[in-house]
């Protein structure tokens, strides 16, 4: 299999049922490695359940998780998180207690070790400092350094939270949503970024700003009531009859 | 959260110090001591519920087996108090690390009832086994000579060394609360999902957490039973799993001194109506309904929200 190594993460056959509810059924889907891959398709159509899937937040009902050739279907979800595939959250996940710095700062502290020292003062976690500014400088967030995160607007959440999965400087990001939310500033902000850092990662991506889509994916997978509709680039895809339909057919798009 | 050792802070801190190294000359000890063994043993609980967001409904077990422990190494085997409390902590130590390692599994609810049913079930042991002494209990447990010459007889002795060991403690378990791990501890209390999303592994830090709660809480039972010379069913039972929650509830959780401070009120407020009988627990509910209305943050907690609004506004005039 020569060809498998050009893939980082590859599922065979990923079906999960909820009650009876098929979410995602029998999905095949392989994303080259240092590519920017985009999965798309109307509300509801399984996106998020397949990245609680590759992640691991769910157990597949069916089928088979593969990250760099390795299996990780039945992987705990922080053993994932540490082989090098990190998630954000579609709904703004970060720690509201904790100011700016602080959360982008725990991610640091992951890979730093250390973290069950009990006993020492966390001024010693003041070594990252300059790397959680330049983290935060990437988003545009310097500003907001010591504010706590819980008081940030929806779209500097997003930002922040960008900032803080990239902290952990994983081989591959999946991404819910980045942008929605944010100002429009905000959004060429963060396609800048995920172009860039995508030079030596592998991203998967759901958005449902066609713009950006178009503008940044090599590849686009198409999802529609669980199954993959269409694949190819944003040129094949949105020449899909099918494709076109399952858009024009759902009220959002 | 942040900003707990401010100037104003520590300034507060050295006063309160101060007023309890000259307060055994201005109230009886006993009570004093009994107020610092259930302020160490709300702190140790507020560990867990306030930068864990864990609620235990059991931690009577620690606190009570602890005295027991403690009551047997002094009496039976006549070792000296530091080794008797600290066969106490390292007990209650052990029985954190069994309980919490089922209770973590789950959370919310059931994480209460888990811990409470092993709490019934110890309790059930102390009524059984032998050497608790069933409803009479261990009395008069010596109060023995520390590391061999220090005569924890001394009622003024025996003060001076409960109240280093609260301010050590509570020193210590301000560090854990600002250690690197406890930076992860409270970004679990946030958003757990986040934080195994980073590759945390979640359960062993609240695992790590309970054990510490654990062992503090009985480091208090122990030093009661030092200062009581008894060791009784009291402790054990789920009414002293209640009252820690009362306590922490009071004074207000996830702060330093919140804690401490409900712990002197309710023991305060047992003692003062000592004599009402039943009433005390009503008198208890009501002032302890009164201040959840009143302060929603607990007393400490809407004590500095308080003052923060008071020192912002001075300084916008
Ligand atoms: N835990 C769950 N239990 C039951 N049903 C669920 C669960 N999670 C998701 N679903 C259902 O599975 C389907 C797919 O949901 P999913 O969140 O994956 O959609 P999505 O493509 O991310 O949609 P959106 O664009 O709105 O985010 C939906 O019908 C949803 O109601
Ligand atoms: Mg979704």
């Amino acid at each position: 299999m020569a060809v498998a190594a050009d893939y980082i993460v590859e599922t065979r056959d990923l079906t999960k049922e909820f009650k009876g509810f098929t979410a995602v059924s029998g999905v095949s889907l392989r994303v080259r490695r240092h590519s920017i891959h985009a999965l798309i398709g109307p509300n509801g159509a399984g996106k998020t359940t397949c990245f609680n899937l590759l992640t691991k937040f769910l157990v597949p009902t069916s089928g088979r998780i593969f990250f760099n050739q390795r299996d990780i279907t039945h992987a705990q979800p922080a053993a994932v998180a540490r082989l090098g595939m990190v998630r954000s959250f579609q709904i703004s996940a970060v720690f509201s207690h904790l100011s700016v710095l602080e959360n982008v700062r725990v991610a640091l502290q992951r890979r730093r070790g250390g973290y069950f020292h009990f006993w020492r003062s966390d001024r010693i976690l003041d070594q990252l400092n300059d790397q959680v500014m330049d983290l935060l400088q990437s988003v545009g967030m310097t500003g907001d350094v010591h504010r706590l995160a819980g008081e940030l607007s929806y779209g500097r959440k997003r930002a922040l939270e960008i900032a803080t999965t990239l902290a952990l400087d994983p081989e591959m990001l999946l991404l819910d949503e980045p942008m929605a939310g944010m100002s429009s500033e905000d959004v060429l902000l963060i396609a800048a970024l995920i172009r860039r850092i995508s030079a030596n990662r592998t991203i998967l991506m759901v958005e449902h700003n066609l713009n950006v889509v178009a503008e940044l994916s090599d590849r686009i997978s198409v999802l529609k009531q669980g199954r993959i509709l269409a694949e190819g680039t944003y040129q094949e895809v949105s020449n899909n009859p099918e494709v076109v339909e399952a858009y024009m057919g759902s009220p959002d798009d | 959260m942040g900003g707990l050792w401010g100037k104003r802070e520590r300034l507060a801190m050295l006063l309160l110090l101060l007023l309890a190294l000259v307060a055994p000359f201005l109230v009886y000890p006993v009570f004093l001591m009994k107020g610092l063994c259930f302020a160490l043993f709300a702190s140790a609980f507020n560990l867990l519920l306030g930068y864990s967001g864990l609620l235990s409904f059991g931690h009577a077990m620690f606190f009570g087996f602890a005295a027991y422990v403690t009551a047997h190494m002094g009496k039976v085997w006549g070792v000296n108090p530091e080794w008797a409390i600290l066969g106490g902590v390292v007990t209650a130590a052990a029985l954190g690390l069994l309980t919490g390692w089922l209770a973590i599994r789950r959370t919310g609810i059931y994480f209460a009832m888990v811990t409470l049913a092993f709490a019934q079930m110890m309790y059930f042991v102390a009524i059984q086994a032998p050497f608790t002494h069933g409803e009479d209990g261990i009395q008069g447990v010596p109060r023995g000579r520390l590391f061999g010459f220090i005569d924890l007889g001394e009622s003024l002795t025996l003060y001076y060394f409960v109240l280093l060991v609260f301010v050590a403690s509570l020193w210590f378990l301000n560090r854990v609360v600002q250690s690197p791990f406890g930076q992860v501890l409270k970004a679990i209390r946030d958003n757990e999902q986040r934080a195994i999303s980073l590759g945390y592994a979640v359960n062993r830090f609240k695992l790590l957490a309970f054990v510490l709660s654990a062992a503090f809480s009985g480091l208090a039972g122990s030093m009661k039973c030092q200062v009581f010379q008894l060791a009784s069913l009291a402790d054990v039972h789920w009414h002293s799993s209640g009252e820690v929650v009362l306590m922490t509830l009071l004074g207000g959780i996830g702060s330093l001194m919140g804690p401490a401070v409900g712990a002197f009120l309710v023991v305060s407020i047992e003692n003062y109506f000592a004599e009402a009988g039943a009433w005390v627990t009503i008198i208890q509910g009501g002032i302890f309904v009164f201040c959840v209305l009143l302060f929603r943050a607990g007393i400490i907690g809407t004590l500095s929200q308080w003052l923060k609004g008071l020192y912002s506004g001075v300084g916008k005039a």
